[in-house]
């Protein structure tokens, strides 16, 4: 009975601090293990590391060819870039793209025909089709991918189709006149 | 509707067994005593053939578990191993394969029989909702059992539908990362869909649980929609009309998947994923399993990466608010001459959208899907309207008098009522 008259006064009782108490302390406790439960999914320490800079030697990619590269396990596209190829990405009124970016913002100055970017589409991450000889470039003289049809330009920016963005261009800098290093 | 507990213990055994664990009390009233409605046709064997094939999947995936390689340079040899050197290998894993294909086909015929007898009405609600996480589960899992043989198109659909996640503004890429476990789909995927493409199946078992629970509580709906009035003259007991009926339709169902497996057994799968995985070359034309074709073509149809995301995720969660959209009081779509109508153009509608997801992005696939969305999304809208206008047509005044028709409803009235009088 004593409890009775306790629990319905209007002053919170001991009882109700306890409990609050506790129930805090368990809260924070279950979420703390969240932290390991969700933390492990993301990359690992072995997978960062294979993260590190790549050097890659550009001397052997003919005008007009592209290689593809991995780091980080996403593709990497370099291509040399044909004048004509240059001229038609310098062309292009930027007002006009979904993802407005000009050639000399994707590229390094004084390496203009040297174009970098993930092969990645970035509507859902197939690989575009135009790096090998015989794969059809899309409408635009770049890259076309076969799976929900996205057309990317001569500089790799998005301009029909799905793909909400450019091909993004991967941190990467010239280390000599025709060496980058990647990462 | 269950009602009272027929279980009689006959033995001391059984008797001093109920005392103390009801269990065979509970499977007398839900397999053996438990009412079912006496018109139910054979749509509703479907039920049966799902528990079948959850089991049937669960132990060939456990089999095949003990044979596979959840690695990425060895998951497809490993599936090869399975087909050529491991005794029935090659027979577990396309019952495997083929099963999922009969699961959608019997999950798919399922839903549909929901959507015409209007079973998703009060009091079923939370039942239907079950089925749709169900069917949310079953999508899941079959995804991530589509990449563990590890060819073009496991890594590619994988790709594809992870990527789904990016579309999601600010927080989609870090989602699409710890769903990959690096920088890419790789072998930290691999490994974490493989334990939850095996964890996956017990849920669902969980789920339909609940879903038989609620089932069982709410009873069956039937052809008419008309509840059960008197368990008497409306019901059967389950065994043995039910069971029979559900073992006989049963049957016919494996005859079918029978014919796949032996027959044709990668007629519902992709040659390219006969190819081991290449991350630098993606297939000319991907396409995901037939199951899900026509949310992937809903996805493709609408021009803009979240609102495709969305839409196609809008496809599936809207039938969880079927309950509430549609707008008629009357289940079974028998009665109701209207909304029968547009029943039928949403099957086309889903027919005509599983093909266009398997054609290239091209005109005029592209416009077709947009107007097929449009319509498909249309049905709901269309059940919530036709609600309001509809006349539907005289309902049977009871599921006896649906089955006995005419003359003979009276006749079994009159002779059904003289017991009841004296019971």
């Amino acid at each position: 009975m004593a409890h009775a008259t306790e629990t319905t006064g209007t002053e919170p009782t001991r009882r109700d601090f306890l409990f609050l108490t506790t129930a805090a302390v368990g809260v924070v406790g279950a979420g703390s293990l969240l932290l390991p439960l969700v933390g492990q999914l993301a990359p690992d320490a072995q997978v960062v590391a294979a993260g590190a800079p790549i050097d890659l030697d550009l001397a052997p990619i003919a005008e007009g060819q592209a290689i593809k590269l991995f780091w980080r396990g996403k593709l990497i596209f370099v291509r040399n870039r044909t004048k004509k190829e240059i001229d038609e990405a310098l062309a292009v009124n930027i007002a006009t793209l979904r993802d407005p970016q000009t050639d000399q913002q994707r590229t390094k100055a004084g390496h203009e025909k040297y174009l970098v970017v993930y092969g990645s589409c970035t509507h859902l991450g197939c690989v575009p089709l135009g790096s090998s000889p015989g794969e059809p470039k899309g409408e635009f003289d770049g890259w076309f991918c076969p799976c929900h049809g996205s057309h990317y330009d001569s500089s790799g920016r998005i301009r029909k189709g799905p793909a909400p963005l450019n091909l993004p261009v991967p941190p990467y800098a010239f280390t000599a006149d025709t060496k980058i290093k990647i990462g | 509707m269950s009602g009272h507990s027929t279980y009689q213990p006959k033995t001391g055994i059984e008797r001093w067994l109920d005392a103390r664990l009801p269990i065979v009390r509970l499977v007398h009233d839900s397999a053996i005593s438990y009412p079912v409605p006496r018109n139910l046709n054979y749509l509703w064997t479907f039920g049966g053939i799902l528990a079948f094939m959850l089991v049937a999947q669960i132990i060939t995936g456990v089999i095949l578990a003990m044979h596979y390689t959840p690695n990425a340079s060895m998951a497809f040899n490993s599936v090869e191993h399975i087909m050529r050197d491991v005794n029935f290998g090659w027979l577990l894993r396309y019952l495997h394969s083929n099963g999922a294909s009969m699961f959608f086909v019997a999950v798919y015929i399922h839903i549909f029989r929901g959507l015409y007898y209007g079973s998703y009405k009060a009091p079923r609600e939370v039942l239907w909702i079950l089925g749709v996480i169900i069917f949310l589960l079953m999508m899941a899992t079959a995804f991530m059992g589509y990449v563990l043989p590890w060819g073009q198109m496991s890594f590619w659909g994988a790709t594809v539908i992870t990527n789904l996640f990016s579309a999601l503004p600010v927080i989609g890429e870090t989602i699409v990362t710890f769903l990959w476990g690096g920088y890419s789909v790789d072998n930290p995927t691999l490994n974490r869909f493989f334990s939850l493409h095996f964890l996956l199946p017990f849920m669902i078992a969980g789920v339909v649980g609940l879903h038989i629970w609620a089932l069982h509580h709410v009873g069956q709906n039937n052809p008419t929609g008309v509840e059960v009035k008197d368990v008497r003259k409306d019901t059967v007991p389950f065994t043995p009309y039910a069971t029979i009926k559900d073992l006989f339709g049963m049957v016919c169902f494996m005859l079918v998947f029978a014919w796949f497996v032996f027959y044709q057994p990668n007629f519902m799968g992709h040659a390219d994923n006969y190819i081991p995985a290449n991350p630098a070359a993606t297939p000319a034309h991907i396409v995901p399993e037939w199951y899900f074709l026509p949310f992937y073509a809903i996805l493709r149809a609408i021009p803009d990466k979240l609102g495709g995301v969305l839409a196609m995720g809008g496809a599936i969660v809207i039938l969880a608010f079927l309950p509430w959209l549609d707008t008629s009081k009357v289940k079974s779509m028998t009665y109701r001459p209207i909304a029968r109508q547009f029943f039928w153009m949403f099957v086309l509608v889903c027919i005509g959208l599983g093909y266009l997801g398997a054609m290239p992005a091209d005109e005029p696939y592209v416009t077709i899907s947009r107007i097929l969305t449009v319509l498909y999304f249309g049905f709901f809208a269309a059940l919530a309207l036709i609600g309001i206008f509809e006349k539907p047509t005289q309902l049977p005044t009871s599921i006896a008098d649906s089955v006995l028709g005419g003359s003979g409803a009276r006749l079994a009235h009159a002779t059904a009522s003289e017991p009841n009088v004296k019971g």
